[in-house]
């Protein structure tokens, strides 16, 4: 299936910043730097963000503007990261975080 | 930290820019805070021509109405402050108000508060409704026309008012094909000139029908819809399945009024504005007298009506600090007039009422 990058768009321009990678879940991925980790992997084709503390529904991409904390993940080591809102950076480890999360002390 | 201002504007949309920029241009030290990163509140999402006003920007496309109102905003700067990505969280009974950004807590003590915060989405209820991929209309526009990236490949449409259907047409836009648009009513919501582009493109739609349930277990794989009767209830037997990556709720909006309750504003539900709305007069003073508020949050309507009352919201809010003047009057009857003209016709109709409403009510209390 083609990406879901917009390339050409009759009305928008998006410019292209730079390229870098990061790892989801152990796993190197692509994306742009400086656009949301969510709106990375959501081009990536990743849906599920996490499961649900309690009844371990699956969770993904949602209000988009950092309201809904759907899309909560660990990134760096540190638990509920709003990834809609937080801006990619080369080298990123982001993980599906378990429950509620553990805060290191 | 903390800081201080004369007039502190919550909400960087056409109404808050409004507001905020009418105080500055007055007189009032003026400070405005938005939680997104870019200025301009729904319009960075629009890419379509706008109805409305003709000398209140109809016919230009929403993003370009936000970065006029960026540049007047850039042109005020001595006595405009702008914090993008802060949230405002909390009012405290001493006219002070709680700002977040990306790590650091301050308060803001001001003199005047113009709450612009817009408004949230409505959901539906219906079986898997929390799967990933079904989205609400503002995240569809945000993931799409902000960050470039499109949703799903194949999405349903649920809601046939306007924004079902621009967002609709945006979507196809960008390379998804909507696989159907879903309504309640026996017939569409939106106007006419909206639903017969999306209907020459070939989209199906599918009045008095609902959604019962999205199909998947750890994202959208499917819908599926049924018939309903004249009491919206679901026919039986008339239940179908569409294949779609993705869902796409268009089914209104709500005023975000909770800093309203936290400043002990009195409120109102009026149904023709969406709901629970601050009680507010003509020049958009809600019941605490420091507290104004304008556009959406104050009953769901458009773009120009809420740069309308977000001036007047400013002129008002900086004559209470400065005494009467006879520009910021000048104003707010130029914004009058227009907003009757808006307002009038069938169109308005609803909204007429609605605003009627709220005004008599400030006079009984
Ligand atoms: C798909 C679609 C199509 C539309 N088409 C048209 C059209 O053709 N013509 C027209 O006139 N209107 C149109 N509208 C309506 C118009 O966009 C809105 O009525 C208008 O944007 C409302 O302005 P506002 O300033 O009240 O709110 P918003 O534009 O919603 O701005 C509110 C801002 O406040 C910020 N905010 C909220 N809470 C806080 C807080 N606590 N702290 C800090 N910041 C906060 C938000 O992030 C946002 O930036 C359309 C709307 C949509 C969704």
């Amino acid at each position: 299936m083609s990406s879901l990058r917009i390339e050409a768009h009759p009305v928008l321009d998006f410019p292209t910043p730079k390229k870098v990678k990061f790892f989801f879940e152990g796993k190197e991925y692509e994306g742009y730097e400086g656009e949301p980790i969510a709106a990375a992997l959501h081009a990536a084709g990743v849906k599920m963000l996490r499961r649900s503390p309690q009844k371990n529904r699956a969770r993904g991409f949602f209000c988009a503007i950092g309201r809904c904390s759907s899309c909560i993940m660990e990134v760096d080591g540190e638990v509920n990261i709003m990834t809609c809102i937080t801006p990619l950076k080369e080298g990123m480890q982001v993980k599906m975080q378990k429950g509620h999360g553990t805060i290191k002390p | 930290m903390s800081r201080k201002t004369e007039v502190f504007v919550i909400g960087g949309g056409p109404a808050g820019l409004s507001a905020a920029i009418v105080a500055a241009e007055l007189g009032a030290e003026t400070l405005l805070v938005d939680d997104s990163a870019k200025l301009g509140g729904q319009l960075i999402k629009q890419t379509h021509r706008f109805f409305g006003s003709s000398n209140r920007d109809a016919g230009i496309r929403g993003i370009s109405i936000a970065s006029k109102l960026c540049k007047d905003v850039e042109n005020l700067k001595g006595r405009l402050t702008v914090l993008k990505n802060t949230a405002a969280v909390g009012f405290y009974s001493n006219n002070e108000v709680g700002i977040l950004s990306q790590n650091a807590y301050e308060r803001v003590a001001y003199q005047r508060a113009i709450v612009c915060t817009g408004a949230t989405e409505n959901s539906l209820a219906f079986e898997n409704n929390d799967l990933p991929g079904v989205y609400g209309a503002g995240g569809v526009q945000t993931l799409m026309n902000v960050h470039g990236i499109r949703p799903g490949h194949k999405i349903l449409m649920v809601g046939s008012g306007n924004i079902g259907l621009i967002v609709s047409y945006q979507l196809i836009q960008a390379g998804v094909e909507v696989v159907g648009l879903v309504e309640g009513l026996p017939t569409i919501g939106g106007y006419l000139v909206h639903a017969s582009k999306i209907r020459r493109l070939g989209v199906p739609i599918y009045t008095s029908h609902t959604i019962l349930q999205a199909i998947g277990e750890t994202h959208v794989e499917g819908a599926t819809l049924s018939r309903v009767d004249e009491r919206f209830q679901p026919v039986p037997n008339t239940e179908f399945e569409i294949k779609c990556d993705c869902i796409c709720l268009a089914v209104g909006l709500t005023p975000l009024i909770d800093l309203f309750q936290q400043a002990h504003c009195r409120m109102v539900h009026i149904g023709e504005l969406g709901g629970l709305v601050p009680l507010h007069d003509s020049g958009m003073k809600t019941t605490n007298p420091d507290v104004y508020v304008a556009g959406d949050a104050s009953g769901i309507e458009e773009a120009t009506t809420a740069i309308l009352g977000g001036r007047i919201a400013g002129a008002r809010a900086y004559e209470s600090l400065h005494g009467k003047s006879e520009k910021a009057d000048q104003i707010v009857a130029e914004a009058k007039e227009e907003l009757k003209t808006l307002r009038s016709g069938s169109t308005g109709e609803r909204i007429r009422w609605g605003r009627e409403r709220v005004l008599k009510e400030v006079g009984a209390c």
